[in-house]
């Protein structure tokens, strides 16, 4: 029982870090809280049951190619929503009201397009496997979830740890005015940065999708909380700890269904946050960063 | 090599810079004086295209630098320092360094992914690149430290160092011994001749007079706007508008 619901939790742990990282990178690149974040990950779910049904597209490439419209979608809202407010100045709040209106225009429109009712995956899309591990029963879909949002995250964090692209992301996280004038095109990275951030939230969509086999316009909302409260939890901005407070998140949400109560579960794992947040306000690992014009 | 011409610069109804035009020879080291408010700092911020010009042209090599972003005027070699220091505190030296190498390091996000072996090539010949230039500014032994632990001056020296990777022709500082004790001074005035030396055209603004004086080749003065004098330190020195405007009255030292 227990580790069943250690998988349980290592799965839904894995896309919500997932989630947070797409998140927590906009925020560190861009530095805006980009609340549309939920929407682009119920796109990219949308995205990929379309293509599943409509073109019978196998299922691996149905999720390359909604993470390529999730991304196209982001780099949409940083061209004609973010961009013009950076422009301008205007500030830190500005731009994340503005992308509470494109989260609600895109719910709406989902609704409008594809019905409010749940939507799921045909029968044998999603591949039915099962292994059996002692006494754990492992579903092919949730290795393949686990494994596809670990190596996601871990060339993400390889790409901004080791290389040259991911040291110019820190240091127009530190600075935009310092790295444009060390040669950086600023804007052409927060374009790169916002796409990219938007692929890797609508394949945390597609992955939820074919966890639960539930798809919702309404589906971005409860995750874009847990998404703010995973990247609080792990410093904002802060890669690896995204990582690792979206895991905590998932075991605690699992862990108090299993064995407190299933109606509580979120009561209960944004209770611990908040518990912990009480006695390190800047996060898990937290040091709060300043950053210059 | 750096042409200003009748270059004007309001903000609203207020106007801070109006025709001023002076020309940095390549080589050498300029200096650009005058006291605070008279602004300096916006000639830096005019050339390196972070605020747009009212009237009047900047050209560099023979083109024309109106209207090019930040990125653009670095990648044709102008290098800048700030007056507050920025450098990535949260990087060490080596990244620090690598970050000015971004233009030169241009593998694209394939290369990047493929691990090609001509992207770990170009990798270990900016690292090598980093060090021979923290080397230039005796901070090489730190390079795996975190920058935000370094001293206010050496702080400099790095951002110094940071600069020169872009591989300017001409690097402009801007009030390179703000807040430095006169040690610091010291040691700063010699990295900027050596600098110098190597051949990079080094174009300062600065309103520490002694400091200017004993390093400069060539000096002009600016005050309320517009250019009141232009020649060697010592023609600065002993002419009359210049003493009146700025000698006269000391303000050595004080952080504008």
């Amino acid at each position: 029982m227990l580790s069943q619901q250690l998988l349980n939790a290592l799965t839904l742990g894995s896309v919500y870090a997932l989630f947070a990282l797409g998140f927590t990178l906009v925020f560190g690149v861009l530095a805006v809280i980009n609340l549309s974040h939920g929407a682009v990950f119920m796109v990219g779910s949308y995205a990929a049951l379309f293509l599943v049904t409509r073109f019978e597209m196998p299922l691996w490439l149905a999720l390359l190619a909604a993470m390529a419209v999730s991304g196209m979608l982001g780099l949409l809202i940083d061209v004609l929503i973010l961009k013009p407010l950076r422009a301008r100045n205007a500030p830190h709040l500005i731009p994340m009201i503005a992308t509470i209106g494109v989260a609600i225009t895109l719910s709406s429109s989902a609704q409008g397009i594809f019905g409010a009712e749940i939507l799921r995956f045909p029968e044998g899309t999603i591949p039915a496997g099962e292994f059996i591990i002692g006494d754990v029963h492992v579903r092919a879909i949730e290795i393949g979830i686990v494994g596809i949002a670990f190596t996601l995250m871990a060339v993400l964090f390889l790409a901004i740890r080791r290389t040259q692209l991911g040291r110019a992301l820190r240091a127009i996280a530190e600075s935009p005015k310092a790295a444009s004038l060390l040669g950086i095109n600023v804007e052409g990275l927060f374009h790169g940065t916002s796409f990219v951030a938007a692929a890797l939230g609508g394949a945390a969509g597609v992955l939820i999708g074919l966890d639960f086999n539930a798809i919702t316009p309404l589906m971005g909302q409860p995750i874009l909380h847990k998404g703010i409260a995973v990247i609080i939890l792990g410093g904002m901005g802060d890669i690896r700890g995204a990582l690792i407070a979206g895991m905590f998140l998932g075991f605690a949400e699992v862990m108090s269904k299993a064995y407190l109560s299933s109606q509580l579960g979120d009561a209960v794992a944004f209770g611990l946050l908040f518990l912990i947040l009480l006695v390190r306000p800047s996060g898990m690992f937290g040091r709060v960063l300043e950053r210059k014009a | 090599m750096l042409a200003i011409s009748k270059l004007g610069k309001h903000f609203g109804g207020l106007s801070v810079l109006e025709d001023v035009s002076f020309d940095v020879p390549a080589g050498g080291i300029f200096g650009l004086i005058g006291p605070n408010g008279a602004g300096k700092t916006t000639v830096f911020n005019l050339i390196t295209g972070l605020l747009k010009p009212s009237a009047g042209n900047i050209s560099f090599e023979g083109r024309d630098l109106a209207g090019l972003a930040p990125h653009s005027v670095t990648r044709l070699g102008i290098a800048r320092t700030f007056q507050n220091i920025r450098i990535f505190k949260e990087m060490t030296l080596l990244e620090n360094v690598m970050i000015g190498m971004h233009q030169h390091l241009a593998y694209g996000p394939v290369a990047l992914f493929l691990n090609s072996p001509a992207c770990r090539a170009a990798e270990a010949e900016a690292r090598q690149r980093a060090l021979e230039l923290l080397s230039w500014v005796r901070l090489d032994h730190r390079a795996e430290m975190l920058a935000d632990n370094l001293s206010y001056g050496d702080q400099r020296k790095l951002e110094f160092a940071r600069a020169l990777a872009t591989k300017p022709r001409l690097l402009l500082l801007d009030e390179p011994v703000a807040g430095m004790n006169p040690a610091e001074k010291t040691v700063l005035m010699e990295e900027i001749r050596n600098i110098c030396q190597r051949g990079f055209g080094v174009f300062l603004i600065e309103h520490d007079m002694r400091f200017v004086m004993g390093l400069c080749d060539r000096v002009a003065v600016l005050n309320f706007g517009r250019i009141i004098a232009e020649g060697s330190p010592d023609e600065i020195r002993n002419n009359p508008d210049v003493i009146e405007a700025y000698l006269g009255r000391e303000d050595e030292g004080q952080a504008s």
